[in-house]
């Protein structure tokens, strides 16, 4: 089910030299070490890598929520690593979706209010929003339960919901760390089509970071495998 | 984020927490209740001292007397002093140039002089004041049985209570009845060849009036009475006995003995805060003159200090309460520090968290604040009726002991809300500075 690369557009993420380190007690623990890479808008890429390889901390640097001990990380040419606090929540807001494995939706709200979330904190117009919000969830084939609290749906709906939140600004970039992480395999597959369908059909640059290779090379245009902080392999698929 | 969107978030967060946010409220609530019952007290009881002693008639009235002119020590102590200034004399011309000040509604003598009374064929020695008809505002007037003078030159006498009872079982059968006022009346002489009068002669009188009222106490009519008069009668009516006065024998050593003096006279103005112009005015007419102001500054003085305490100590109960907003607070960082690394992820700024925070604790500020000052008036009714309960078993008028005044809720609500973003202060920053990564992590 491998998908033909297409051709990289501008880079979308560069990463030039990025180190994050943290101190544990006595331990210093290099999370990326020295890494750099270019992803080119358009690509879906796989971050791979076994726990404690550094796959989610890099996505946290290109989310904006981390920031890099030193090096450089440029989203469309905007370096991340010298903006302040209040730059990079617009850098969030507007240009990252972010999708979590632990889905991450605020179980008290509706689906409705769940995806008008990042509406609100953009302070997109209200009058704007509902069209919005029905629209995102139109895209992940949920818009008959506005209404219903996660607590309602199974896993690959939540999962889906929370797509549609990531969406429903218009990023540039969408980031989704173990999105299938706790699906199972066939609901998995589920998501993984829809995110396919996401990058092909907005053109929209997908970050994914998991552990199943398999999936990553039936899904993905390109798998980066990362080790002790590092960039091991960086391929794109046959 | 837009001001709606927070406060519609702010709503939720308070309602999905809402056994703690509304104990929380409630503390506050207390806390509020009791400065503003404290306060109302403070308020409330300078309003009754104030009300009390304006209707004496000592705030908004000076007391003019001519100018002494003995010698001070100073004087005595140089051995050539300068002459000393005449002495002008507080006579019908003084008045005159006295109710031709602004802002003076009456000018009236103190008029007060021992006389023997006739009631019913027994005689009764007693003093006779008499009340100017600005005197009917008088606090003494407010108990009174019967009714006040029908005009300002009625033949009608209003007796103090100890008086009635001497007169008659019941005291209350007087009214109505008459009663004969014995008194001394000055008369002067007829002018000599030279076409002044030498003096005057005192002429023995009689005057019939209707008692029309009783009244519990002496009626203050300004602050130069002397002595406690238990007959009172209309000014007007006083001042056409011409009864001897001790002054009186002054004028009789003057050029002029039938030119009348006054020993002294009442300036009544239509407000306190007319008194200080009025009295630099006498005192340049070259008499002396005195008045309470000072004596209401001290007051108004007196009452800030107490007020400012009762705040001190209302304020103890809102500070306790303040720390409740930072505990409940500082539990919903904990309770919602994924939700905070959500919002964050989403793309809200710091400066969003800091901001939601702070109007969760505005909010509960400004409920505490109501329903503090709802309390605090309800616990200021209570304390009116209990000390209304306690007056009435002694026969005494009702009263408000405290006051709430618009301001005093505008303050009471503002205050609330400050205090309670004051607390919320350290928890919005420990919020905002929330690390996100470290925040999704937290099961």
């Amino acid at each position: 089910m491998t998908t033909n690369a297409p051709t990289p557009g501008p880079p979308a993420i560069r990463l030039e030299q990025v180190t994050r380190h943290y101190q544990m007690g006595e331990t210093l623990v290099r999370a990326a070490d020295n890494v750099t890479l270019s992803i080119g808008a358009g690509e879906f890429v796989a971050l791979l890598g076994s726990s404690g390889s550094g796959k989610s901390t890099l996505l946290n640097l290109m989310a904006g929520l981390d920031r890099p001990t030193s090096g450089s990380i440029f989203a469309h040419d905007h370096n991340l690593a010298e903006m302040n606090s209040e730059e990079l929540a617009r850098h969030r807001s507007h240009t990252i979706g972010i999708v979590f494995q632990a889905f991450n939706l605020l179980p008290r709200m509706t689906l409705e209010e769940n995806v008008e979330l990042p509406l609100r904190l953009a302070e997109v117009e209200r009058s704007e929003r509902t069209g919005r919000v029905r629209e995102a969830l139109n895209r992940v084939r949920l818009s008959a339960r506005l209404t219903h609290h996660p607590s309602e749906l199974s896993g690959g709906e939540q999962q889906r919901a929370a797509l549609a939140r990531a969406l429903v600004n218009r990023p540039t970039i969408l980031l989704a760390d173990e999105p299938t992480g706790n699906l199972d395999s066939a609901t998995g597959d589920e998501i993984m089509l829809l995110l396919r369908e996401i990058n092909e059909t907005l053109g929209m640059t997908i970050v994914m970071v998991t552990h199943e290779q398999l999936r990553a090379e039936r899904f993905a245009h390109r798998s980066i495998l990362m080790g002790d902080g590092k960039v091991v392999s960086d391929g794109v698929m046959s | 984020m837009m001001g709606r969107d927070l406060a519609e978030l702010a709503a939720r967060n308070l309602r999905e927490a809402a056994l703690r946010n509304s104990l929380t409220t409630i503390g506050i609530a207390v806390g509020v209740a009791s400065l503003v019952a404290m306060l109302s007290l403070g308020v409330g009881l300078q309003n009754l001292a104030s009300d009390r002693l304006s209707r004496t008639g000592l705030f908004d009235a000076i007391f003019v007397t001519a100018k002494p002119n003995t010698p001070t020590l100073r004087r005595m102590e140089n051995p050539s002093p300068a002459p000393l200034a005449p002495v002008r004399p507080l006579d019908d011309d003084g008045r005159h140039q006295l109710e031709a000040l602004p802002n003076v509604i009456a000018v009236y003598p103190e008029i007060r002089f021992p006389t023997e009374i006739h009631y019913a064929g027994n005689p009764y020695a007693t003093i006779v004041a008499g009340v100017a008809p600005s005197d009917r505002n008088d606090g003494a007037f407010d108990q009174m049985k019967g009714s006040f003078f029908s005009g300002p030159s009625a033949d009608e006498a209003i007796v103090q209570v100890e008086l009635a009872r001497q007169l008659a079982t019941p005291p209350e059968s007087v009214i109505g009845n008459e009663i004969v006022l014995r008194y001394a009346e000055r008369q002067a002489l007829p002018a000599e060849s030279d076409g002044k009068s030498d003096g005057y002669s005192i002429v023995p009188r009689e005057e019939k009036l209707r008692i029309v009222g009783i009244i519990e106490t002496d009626p203050a009519g300004g602050f130069g009475a002397f002595g406690r008069a238990r007959l009172f009668i209309p000014l007007k009516v006083a001042e056409t006995l011409r009864t001897a006065q001790t002054s009186d024998l002054r004028d009789l050593l003057r050029d002029t003995p039938a030119k009348r003096t006054y020993d002294s006279l009442t300036v009544r103005l239509s407000g306190a805060s007319k008194v200080k112009d009025a009295e630099d005015s006498i005192k340049q007419m070259g008499f002396a003159a005195y008045s309470l102001l000072d004596a209401t500054r001290s007051l108004g003085l007196v009452f800030a200090v107490f007020d400012l305490f009762l705040g001190i100590f209302g304020s103890l109960a809102l500070v306790v309460a303040s720390l409740g907003i930072i505990n409940t607070l500082v539990m919903a960082i904990l309770e919602r520090r994924r939700e905070i690394g959500i919002l964050k992820a989403l793309g809200a700024a710091d400066r969003d968290v800091r901001r939601l925070f702070f109007v969760e604790a505005g909010a509960m500020g400004l409920l505490g604040g109501i329903l503090g000052v709802l309390i605090g008036w309800l616990i200021g009714h209570a304390i009116n009726f209990g000390t209304n309960i306690y007056l009435a078993r002694r026969d005494l008028p009702a009263i408000s002991v405290t006051a709430v005044p618009w301001w005093m809720v505008a303050a009471a609500i503002a205050f609330s809300i400050a205090v309670s973003l004051v607390a919320g202060l350290y928890p919005a920053s420990r919020a905002a500075r929330l690390d996100p990564v470290q925040a999704l992590r937290y099961e």
